[in-house]
């Protein structure tokens, strides 16, 4: 019986979101906040300078966060998990490192490619097998391995740069397509995020992400291999740095060893803003690629209007603690609200 | 110190992470100083100890925000705010004394500190984000300090850059400082209610609310020690350096934290001690410091660091879970 | 007689759907140690909830030496003097002893404020003399077995100056010697003139601890009594009594062949041996009390935790299963115990949850994701079980303990198992979803399908199965015929003093 009226309540209460609640229901929503920002901003910076609604400089605004981007991506399935890899940017500098190397011993573009996945995914692997292997926290195993990495390659390589890559190599992180204004490297991320939503949102891999997310013991009762997949998750972010080293050393043609120092944050950072949560278990890769393009444009907004660079850091920073409290006071608002709905009937 | 009979405190030392991480050091430092005589010199030894004297500050704050299950990642950025602020002061008024920049300082980091607190306990945002917030905005706010230039050693007083190195009983300043930061710390930690709720609070919340420990209160605590020591430390900093940059202290968060990787602070929290963080940071002094001895260039450095953390984190691991399993196996036969 | 030291009368305690306690009372004086009896189920961990203060009261009476109190939390009960043991829950591991007795009222020098180390260690060890306890202060507490955390736990109430010590299940994990150590330090209690509330299933504990005893069933007070003037078997009736037949689905076993056997399976430190046979359209009943490793047995069988002794065949191949994923892909579902962490995503969709465990099954090539063969096919169970939801879009956190369980079973029906086991499927939910879920496992036995119930409560337990695995502590203590057998003879071996008198004889 209390069943049944609870049932029947409840329904009543579907009833009352008339469209006044259901639009109060979307503009909550994180994603939907994203993109009203991002055109807030798009319409600031375009009112202040005109170089900025011009297509070209768009286009090649991109280069400067196309890498990071796309390491935001595989970064989603590891904070999907509940877990954190701070190593990725010593992976890419280790990679990078066995780019440039090799590239001075005379390797082919192919080549180098492959070498450079293979050190990433390797890198990745190690992580994965000692987070889960041992049953350590993801924070404290990858903080040991940040300095392994990059102490490989600072070891290696000391204060020396390896700047002769063979012909061609920058074409990739430095051409467009041709006869278009559209960079190669914006291309591929584009390609990559719509690949990454595809998994994350249609595919079995990315619906067990979201069950281990929530709860990763009911995911291990309905048969989910909790283990392998956070392993993955790691691997396939390693195999990303490997990719992102090819990338950067093709952008800059020189690799040191502090290079991408300092993205590890920079990353995660994308990822939370984006909508991601910390704990696991909720966001979108759309939201991520609003938060990507949001933080992208700002920071070449800023540089047009002649802010420093570091200034934005704290704009950054700023919105990464807004986009946790915004939820959770909007939650307490829609808390409240239906408290009060429940009581005047 | 509570008294115990001789034979229980061999037992409980021997327990102990600390008494295991001495051994190591000296383990560690028999086959370099057989290697190298002049290493254990009463002159390195004080190189090695002014090296680590600000790490050791740091990395007493990140231990009690550790203890408390959190993480600090700001502290960098709040010692690049502070030194740039006590650089900036000692160049446009050379008239304040040293330790009245090092109270400034402590008192600016004190205030970054409570942000840190009040957003973690009140926001109920997790502390690694909270933190991941605030080092780009204190990082951010030095340069706006700054406006992207930097105080170098001529525009700042002798009397400034010299107080860490002037030396009272033949001991540095910076030293005595480190002293009585630890020293302060570990009757804090020992015999003062606050001190032990701290402990409560990382190991076992909901137990520490039954017995009425006031948990944002705590949290709020443990950040206004690390923000209050990275102020310090960063008024330090620009004194030692001779200069402020405004990149100054980046990822030395990650040295804090390995400090108290090594001193054997559990990343679950509750667990941990001071006297192991200090001699987490020693360690890490002795083996860079080493490094030239057996022949390898600095710059292995970092990886040695990162194979001793890797190590630590796996030998603690393993003996937590032979431990348990043994209990688990006393229970039925 | 003396006064009461508390007097509970009318308590009520409603959650949504379901009366955990129905105008109960209970009386309690000043050194005497008085059992709470019942079933799982009974309301007796909702009582001692209410008495500490985690739970408030739907309303009744509660009195404390004359005066009429209300908790608002646990710390108000704590201050009023009733004080609960409870397991491990409230101690920290990498704290002292003293540490953990004195945690959130340290002592301290009255002039410096500095914690007065030694004074607290003194204490300790007085207390701990008093108790007779061999137990160094300074040890930190995850170097303790249970048995001594217990004991701490039981000197921390001391050092608060309870007045009602409330002990539940204390020696559940206890050995013999253990048991002894503690019941001095109960009868020393009791002549320092505090009250215990002691809650166990152990008849051999009640008898030899106990002076009064109270009864409850299904949330509603039964009797009480003075244990020296009752039997064992008054109070096994009163804890059962009541009819069984009625209330449970008809069921006329049609036994297949033979298609798991378990011989000699344990696992160190959970069970010991468990041996036993299933087969196609059988029930087997697992019946135990709290602790007695029945979980934790079908745990094992699922593949979520490993044996460390023993063989298993499926349909006569040999089968050891590395993982819930290949128990499942040979045909065994698991309804797990604990709906809200191992059932259930709470935080995602019905209809998420429900196709889980077969979304490769549902999926393009086993990798791509069809939501209209997933919708349809989550329509279809969720019909099956009627599930009441606004939809299936709702996250599975919004609906009733009830529903909840019916998507839990819908999502494993799915997965055409072969062997189904149920761990405590009818706990916490009302009474129409109780029928619909024994009319749903007798529809599937009927199917052909083997079926492992594990209940706490004897009626259903007796009411469902064919036969009753009965275990206590860990060991398998019967394996009995359902259709002969008297619930006074499962709840004997379930306490095992048959075992008992048998291993005495």
């Amino acid at each position: 019986m209390a069943e049944k009226q609870d049932f029947i309540a409840k329904s009543r209460l579907i009833n009352e979101m008339s469209i006044k609640n259901r639009l109060i229901e979307f503009f909550t929503k994180w994603e939907v906040i994203l993109v009203i920002i991002f055109t807030l901003m798009f319409v600031f910076f375009t009112n202040r300078t005109p170089y900025f609604l011009d297509w070209f400089n768009l286009m090649n605004a991109t280069f400067q966060f196309s890498e990071k981007a796309i390491m935001a991506l595989p970064m989603i399935f590891i904070i999907m998990c509940g877990d954190i890899d701070i190593s990725i940017a010593s992976i890419i500098a280790l990679c990078a490192y066995a780019v440039g190397n090799a590239a001075q011993g005379g390797a082919s573009i192919p080549s180098l490619l492959l070498i450079s996945l293979l050190v990433g995914t390797l890198a990745g692997l190690f992580n994965g097998v000692m987070i889960t292997g041992l049953n350590m926290p993801a924070i404290a195993v990858t903080l040991a391995t940040q300095s392994i990495y990059r102490g490989i390659s600072i070891g290696l390589l000391g204060d020396q740069a390896r700047t002769s890559f063979p012909e061609g190599f920058g074409v990739f992180g430095q051409e467009f397509i041709p006869n278009t204004i559209i960079p190669y490297e914006f291309v591929l991320y584009l390609a990559l995020m719509l690949l990454f939503a595809f998994i994350l949102h249609k595919t079995t891999y990315g619906r067990r992400l979201y069950a281990i997310g929530n709860s990763a013991e009911a995911a291990r009762f309905s048969g989910v291999n909790v283990k392998l997949t956070r392993i993955i998750n790691f691997t396939i972010t390693g195999f990303f740095c490997g990719l992102t080293a090819m990338l950067l050393a093709s952008r800059i043609l020189s690799v040191r060893s502090n290079i991408a120092t300092g993205w590890d944050l920079e990353i995660i950072t994308l990822v939370v803003l984006g909508g991601v949560s910390i704990t696991g278990g909720k966001g979108t890769v759309f939201g991520v690629f609003i938060g990507s393009l949001l933080v992208g444009y700002l920071k070449f907004g800023m540089g047009l209007l002649k802010f420093s660079g570091t200034l934005m850091t704290i704009v950054i920073g700023s919105l990464l603690i807004i986009a946790v409290l915004l939820p959770r006071l909007l939650d307490l608002y829609k808390a409240n609200r239906k408290l009060r709905l429940q009581a005047q009937h | 110190m509570p008294e115990h009979a001789p034979s229980s405190l061999l037992k409980k030392a021997l327990e102990r992470r600390e008494l295991t991480l001495m051994l190591l050091l000296v383990v560690l430092l028999v086959p370099i100083t057989i290697r190298s005589p002049q290493f254990l010199s009463a002159e390195n030894i004080n190189r090695i100890l002014n090296d680590m004297a600000i790490l050791s500050i740091v990395a007493i704050g990140m231990f009690y925000v550790i203890l408390s299950n959190g993480i600090d990642l700001s502290v960098g950025s709040i010692i690049a705010f502070t030194g740039m602020a006590c650089g900036m002061i000692n160049e446009s008024h050379p008239s304040v004394s040293p330790l009245v920049l090092l109270l400034v300082g402590m008192l600016i980091g004190l205030l970054m500190g409570l942000l840190n607190g009040v957003l973690v306990a009140y926001g109920k945002i997790p502390p690694i984000i909270t933190t991941l917030g605030t080092v780009n905005i204190y990082r951010g706010l030095t340069f706006v300090l700054s406006k992207g230039t930097w105080v170098t050693a001529h525009e700042m007083t002798p009397s400034y850059i010299g107080f860490p190195r002037t030396t009272f009983l033949g001991i540095s300043y910076l030293l005595w400082i480190a002293f009585v930061v630890i020293a302060v710390f570990y009757y804090f930690s020992r015999f003062t209610r606050t001190g032990r709720e701290v402990y409560a609070i990382g190991g076992n919340p909901t137990a520490a609310k039954f017995v009425g420990v006031n948990e944002n209160r705590v949290r709020v605590v443990v950040f206004l020690i690390s923000g209050t020591l990275c102020g310090l430390a960063g008024a330090l900093w620009t004194a030692r350096y001779a200069s402020a940059v405004n990149e100054m202290a980046t990822g030395f968060e990650m040295q804090a934290v390995a400090a108290c990787v090594l001193g054997g602070v559990n990343f679950s929290g509750g667990a941990g001690g001071i006297i192991g963080v200090v001699l987490g940071t020693l360690f890490l002094g002795v083996v860079t410091n080493a490094l030239p001895v057996v022949y390898l260039s600095v710059f292995w450095q970092t990886l040695v660091q990162g194979l001793i953390i890797l190590i630590a984190l796996a030998l603690n691991t393993l003996s937590d879970q032979r431990k348990s399993a043994k209990l688990l196996a006393q229970r039925r036969g | 007689m003396p006064d009461a030291l508390l007097e509970v009368t009318n308590l009520t305690k409603i959650f949504p759907g379901i009366r955990a306690l129905d105008d109960v009372k209970l009386t309690l004086r000043s050194g005497e140690v008085h059992a709470l009896i019942g079933e799982n189920g009974a309301g007796k961990s909702t009582l001692v909830k209410i008495l500490t203060g985690v739970y408030i009261p739907t309303h009744g009476n509660i009195v404390l030496e004359g005066k009429e109190i209300f908790f608002k939390n646990a710390i108000e009960a704590q201050q009023a003097g009733i004080v609960a043991i409870h397991q491990e829950a409230s101690m920290f591991p990498e704290l002292s002893v003293t540490e953990n007795i004195f945690m959130g009222h340290h002592l301290r020098n009255p002039k410096t404020k500095k914690l007065d180390w030694k004074a607290m260690t003194e204490q300790t060890k007085a207390l701990l003399g008093r108790m007779q306890l061999d137990i160094d202060p300074d040890t930190l507490v995850k170097n303790l077995s249970v048995a001594k955390r217990h004991m701490v736990e039981i000197t921390k109430a001391l050092s608060l100056d309870a007045k009602l010590v409330i002990m539940d299940e204390p020696t559940s994990a206890l050995t013999g010697r253990e048991v002894e150590d503690l019941f001095r330090i109960v009868r020393s209690l009791k002549e320092s003139g505090k009250a215990i509330l002691f809650i166990s299933h152990k008849f051999d504990e009640i008898f030899s601890i106990c002076d009064y005893y109270t009864v409850y069933r299904d949330g509603q007070y039964i009797g009480e009594g003075k244990v020296a003037e009752s039997t064992e078997d008054q109070i096994i009736n009163m804890m059962i009594g009541r009819s069984i037949d009625q209330l449970y689905p008809e069921h006329a076993p049609v036994w297949g062949k033979e298609i798991l056997k378990v011989e000699k399976l344990s696992q160190l430190g959970a069970f010991k041996h468990i041996s036993f046979t299933l087969h196609e359209g059988e029930i087997l009943g697992v019946f135990g009390l709290v602790g007695a490793g029945r979980s934790e047995v079908v745990r094992t069988i699922f593949g979520i935790d490993k044996a460390s002794e023993g063989t298993m065949y499926l349909e006569g191949k040999a089968f050891m299963p590395k993982g819930a994923k290949e128990s499942m892909r040979k045909g065994i579902a698991l309804v797990p115990e604990d709906r809200q962490k191992q059932g259930l995503v709470l935080k995602m969709s019905l209809t998420h949850n429900i196709s889980l465990p077969v979304l490769k099954l549902l999926s393009f090539k086993g990798l791509i994701t069809r939501s209209k063969e997933e919708k349809s096919y989550v329509l279809e169970h969720g019909k099956q079980m009627e599930i009441k939801a606004a939809g299936y879009h709702v996250d599975a956190e919004t609906l009733s303990g009830g529903n909840q369980q019916k998507v839990v079973l819908a999502k494993w029906i799915g997965t055409k198992p072969k062997i189904l086991i149920l761990d405590e499927p009818t706990k916490g939910i009302d009474v129409a979803t109780k029928a619909a879920v024994h009319q749903f496992i007798c529809d599937m036995a009927a199917k052909g399908v083997a079926v492992i119930l594990i209940s706490s409560e004897l009626p259903e337990i007796m009411g469902m199965s064919d036969r009753i695995l009965v275990m206590h502590e860990g060991c398998q203590t019967a394996i009995l015929d359902a259709r002969t057998c008297t619930a006074e003879t499962v709840m004997r071996y379930a306490i095992a003093t048959v075992a008992q008198e048998a291993s005495h004889a």
